[in-house]
């Protein structure tokens, strides 16, 4: 594995290892003193945000720092780009930099595959067998993998077990790269997907993908062993997508009533941040059935497992 | 823990389908080093050795607390045979632990990829504890190094000690072990294959050229 950049370059056995991976280094960190391995001492890892992220972010750059790595920190309102620098110059500073992985957060879908392909020219050009590895941390409303695979974990952890699972997404599907990266690598790892959204909140060709479209909450809630909350991303709204955010609660929003419609085993997930209110009522997003700081959790573990995978090992040779 | 008999071990017919899938050839071409019912009793002795080292340990500041540190694959499975032997002939039950060391190896960025193995943290931890770790093969002494700064990270023991099945020679670090169940003189051409019941099928040690492997 040279980058991460889509979850659909991952298959049953590629993603379950990741998977187990992450659950080892929650096990290695277990009990210990001090939360600092040397793995990838001498390393750099540069978080590359032109979107604003908390989560993300720092789940990396601990992730980065736990593994001894040198993490820096690059967003786009504090540097050149502010000043009107292209991506292909910044990617090419960094490259020049000296960074060996650059986990990238854009908001046009398809940014993370163009740096990629540049570093891999530029590696090439100078003759070098590879060059930085490159993590899509989030490409506009494209995919968000290392999201949807903390998700994948959560879910195995609550769950036992993801084949067979009915797994319910709810909420803005059209503005989600968390719905599109989990969408794909649930059906990969043999769970049923079913969406929930408005028609106005669907993407054009979700009938291709691998899960059902439906629009009534209450009616998929009964059979569901996990919910997963989307945010509503207002900023990528430029229009009424729907009436009010009243209406889009009443219909679309986790409230404690439709709480009480789920099996007793379900989880209810939220990749975060929470518009608590609005698409899901606050007493729900601390209720038991939640699994939300769990995936925080799992995020630094899992990404621990992605720079391990990417960073570590001798890379086989690029002909 | 149950020794299989050694002419049941050599025989290939009382063999699972597990065991024959790791290892036909180094049966058929390798020399036998230990055969199961010496690895039974190697484990044993090394478990007397351990009781009687610790014992005298503790006359001179109370006792400690004695935690036997397996290295995976097969040096968690000796320090689980180790510890059960160690029960059985003192009545006192060390505490078991397992650290993968894949994290704190120094040829990370030269060898392929290889993934994580358990690890775990006894109980109460390893602070003021005289640590076992306890290893299959002894070897250029670089597993054992990275061991020992891995076990810096989980707290400080009073003292660790090192315990291995087979000590083949080669060392490249200033490391030596203080329970050895076998000295081998080896080449660097020959490689020996540790084989445990639990992942295996069967006991048994045996060296053999590396290509074959």
């Amino acid at each position: 594995m040279r980058h991460l950049l889509s979850v659909t370059d991952l298959d049953r056995a590629a993603a379950s290892e990741l998977l187990d991976e992450a659950e080892r280094f929650e096990q290695a960190l277990l009990g210990r003193e001090v939360h600092k391995l040397p793995t990838l001492r001498g390393r750099t890892v540069m978080t590359v945000f032109y979107e604003n992220s908390t989560r993300t972010r720092v789940s990396f750059e601990v992730a980065g720092k736990w593994m001894s790595a040198d993490v820096i920190n690059v967003s786009a309102s504090s540097s050149s780009v502010s000043k009107g620098e292209s991506l292909r110059d910044t990617a090419l500073t960094l490259h020049a930099a000296g960074a060996d992985a650059l986990i990238v957060r854009h908001p046009a879908s398809g940014a993370a595959h163009q740096i990629a392909h540049w570093m891999d020219g530029w590696a090439r050009a100078e003759g070098r067998s590879s060059g930085p590895a490159i993590v899509n941390a989030g490409d506009g409303m494209h995919e968000h993998p290392t999201q949807a695979l903390l998700d994948a974990l959560t879910l195995r952890q609550r769950l036992g077990d993801i084949e067979g699972k009915r797994v319910v997404i709810v909420g803005d599907i059209l503005h989600s790269r968390v719905a599109r990266s989990n969408v794909f690598l649930l059906h990969t790892l043999g769970a049923e997907v079913v969406l929930v959204a408005p028609r106005t909140l669907l993407p054009v060709g979700v009938e291709a993908w691998p899960a059902r479209v439906s629009h009534h909450l209450d009616a998929e809630l009964p059979g569901a062993d996990a919910v997963l909350m989307l945010r509503v991303q207002a900023e990528r709204m430029n229009g009424g997508f729907f009436p009010s955010a009243r209406e889009y609660s009443v219909n679309y929003g986790l409230s404690e009533r439709r709480l009480a419609l789920l099996a007793e085993h379900a989880v209810v997930m939220h990749p975060g941040p929470m518009l608590r209110g609005m698409e899901i009522a606050s007493a729900v997003a601390d209720s038991p059935k939640a699994a939300i700081l769990q995936q925080v959790t799992n995020g630094v573990h899992l990404r621990m497992a992605v720079l391990f995978r990417l960073l570590v090992g001798a890379q086989e040779a690029v002909a | 823990m149950a020794v299989p008999g050694d002419r049941a071990a050599k025989s290939g017919a009382a063999e699972t389908t597990h065991s024959q899938r790791h290892t036909p050839e180094w049966v058929a071409t390798g020399r036998e080093l230990l055969s199961a019912s010496d690895v039974g009793r190697t484990i044993a002795r090394i478990a007397h050795q351990i009781i009687e080292k610790t014992a005298l340990d503790s006359d001179e500041a109370g006792s400690p607390r004695v935690v036997l540190i397996g290295i995976p694959t097969r040096g968690t499975t000796l320090a689980a045979r180790l510890t059960d032997k160690i029960e059985e002939f003192s009545g006192v039950r060390p505490a078991l632990g397992s650290l993968d060391i894949t994290l704190y190896r120094d040829d990370l960025r030269s060898r392929p990829h290889r993934p994580l193995e358990r690890t775990s943290v006894p109980e109460g931890g390893i602070e003021d504890a005289l640590v076992v770790l306890v290893d299959d093969v002894l070897f250029s002494g670089r597993t054992v190094r990275s061991a020992l700064d891995g076990l810096r990270d989980l707290g400080r023991p009073r003292s660790v000690q090192l315990a291995v099945l087979i000590d083949r020679g080669h060392r490249e670090l200033p490391i030596r072990a203080d329970f050895v169940g076998k000295n081998v003189p080896t080449s660097r051409a020959e490689d020996i294959s540790v084989l445990l019941t639990e992942h295996d099928g069967r006991d048994g040690v045996y060296l053999h050229q590396e290509a074959e492997a």
